[in-house]
């Protein structure tokens, strides 16, 4: 019985209509969501936190940084599920917020990298180092890249959304093992260099503008998330009647 | 189904000696890059000797990308390959079969012409077992994801660049463990480690490789 429901829920939310006005009704709140967090993050991050013994003010860029990395791994997760979800089910929702979920990571890897070369450069004297995390990211980011590259090579939006999510899922498969083999290639040739410091390192006085960052960043991610799913629905939709009816259009 | 299988084996081979010139593009491609080279970075032994194993490592994997974009095209312009899916027996098998054919062409002779790389880039004498073991591990994960690609791409027209993009993140651990493997045989240390886990690699990409092409190629055909 509970099955049931979950299952006629299930199918209620892939029809486009129906995910359409749940994203409407949803995104204002993820968006203030968002705001709100991250202007209680950003103020705190500012003002309230002192400054680091070592590192000044410069520092206070890693509450930017770290939950954009954060948020660029755990997205490809998020994109992870519903490609499974799109290749087991056939959703088209699914596949169609898979896909949107790209350019969203590689955004936020591309704002961990340019965040971590503009802190890298006063601390380390130099914009790049070729460390295991800066590598590891940089492949992320080129992952992310081939998937949206690969959705965008066909005509076809469906087929090229599910061959995506074969991508995606073989990704999975091959990030953790990108992440340790990069691990193990810097730590052979150069020794341990300086590293990004663990969150156990951390003073307990800088951790709460970390936290509230890290929820904005999620809200900002699902908010982009279902923004940029309605639109491309709205899009790849535009002839149904549904969406003529949504706009006002009669026939 | 192993007659279908002996038979596109037979055939992938027949067709490849016949176009003899072609099949050793590849090849030629190894040598140009490996010639540019000591052109580029200056012909001193010393450095050629320190970075020829990635050097040869690098130059044997855009060889290995050239020959993909004809991995399954034709089959798919000539519609055989939708016959692989209408005959008896799982297409997987064939998708493996065709990738064992691919490395036979492409893959093989990189490992036999190795030690005349190795000699052009001073490779030191001790890690030329060393790189012809890793380019033995390692090619077949080159075919294997390199297919991938290809079956990813197959239904685009542009596919060629996006095909090397693809491939790039998946092969950057066999890269590092396959250098790392002849850099420490050429430090006179046992690469034993760096192989092991490339021999994982290997298997990991045995397993799972020919599960995501032949799920590719059919989402292609439809």
């Amino acid at each position: 019985m509970i099955w049931k429901t979950i299952k006629v829920g299930f199918h209620r939310l892939g029809s486009p209509p129906n995910f359409y006005r749940l994203c409407q009704r949803f995104s204002p709140w993820l968006w203030g969501g968002f705001f709100l967090c991250a202007a209680v993050g950003l103020y705190q991050a500012l003002y309230v936190v002192p400054p680091d013994y070592q590192q000044g003010d410069s520092f206070r860029i890693l509450y930017v940084h770290v939950p954009a990395a954060w948020q660029a791994m755990a997205g490809y997760v998020v994109m992870a599920i519903l490609a499974f979800i799109a290749l087991v089910w056939r959703i088209r929702i699914a596949e169609i917020m898979a896909m949107m979920g790209a350019p969203i990571g590689a955004a936020f890897s591309v704002i961990c990298l340019a965040t971590g070369s503009i802190w890298g450069r006063p601390m380390w004297g130099t914009w790049w180092a070729w460390d295991a995390r800066l590598t590891s990211m940089l492949v992320l980011l080129f992952i992310y890249l081939g998937i949206m590259g690969l959705y965008s090579a066909f005509e076809d939006k469906r087929k090229g959304a599910r061959i995506a999510c074969i991508l995606i899922l073989v990704g999975l498969v091959n990030i953790p093992i990108i992440h340790f083999s990069v691990e193990w290639w810097t730590t052979l040739h150069q020794g341990s260099t300086i590293r990004f410091f663990g969150e156990s390192t951390m003073h307990y006085s800088m951790m709460p503008p970390l936290v509230w960052m890290t929820i904005a960043v999620k809200f900002l991610f699902a908010a982009a998330l279902l923004d940029r799913s309605r639109n491309e629905i709205l899009d790849q939709d535009r002839r149904r009647r549904w969406v003529l009816e949504h706009a006002g259009v009669n026939r | 189904m192993s007659a279908a299988m002996l038979a596109l084996l037979v055939r992938d081979l027949r067709l490849a000696i016949r176009h003899g010139g072609q099949s050793l593009m590849p090849i030629l491609f190894l040598f140009a890059v490996l010639i540019l080279i000591p052109l580029g970075v200056g012909p001193g032994p010393n450095l050629l000797a320190s970075i020829a194993p990635g050097m040869i490592w690098v130059a044997a994997l855009l060889a290995s990308l050239l020959a993909l974009e004809g991995l399954f095209r034709p089959d798919l312009e000539d519609g055989s390959l939708e016959q692989w899916w209408l005959g008896h027996g799982p297409a997987g098998a064939l998708v493996v079969v065709r990738l064992f054919s691919h490395w036979l062409i492409t893959g093989l002779p990189v490992i036999l012409v190795a030690p005349l790389a190795a000699q052009m880039l001073y490779l030191p004498a001790p890690a030329l077992g060393t790189l012809m073991l890793s380019l033995l591990l390692g090619t077949p994960i080159l075919s294997l994801v390199g297919g991938l690609a290809a079956a990813l791409t197959l239904g685009t027209n542009r596919g060629s660049v996006l095909l090397s993009i693809l491939v790039f993140p998946m092969v950057v651990p066999v890269l590092i463990f396959a250098t790392g493997a002849v850099d420490l045989a050429a430090d006179g240390l046992s690469p034993q480690a760096h192989l092991g886990l490339l021999a994982a690699l290997l298997i990991l990409a045995v397993t799972l490789a020919p599960v995501a092409t032949t799920a590719a190629l059919r989402l292609n055909i439809e």
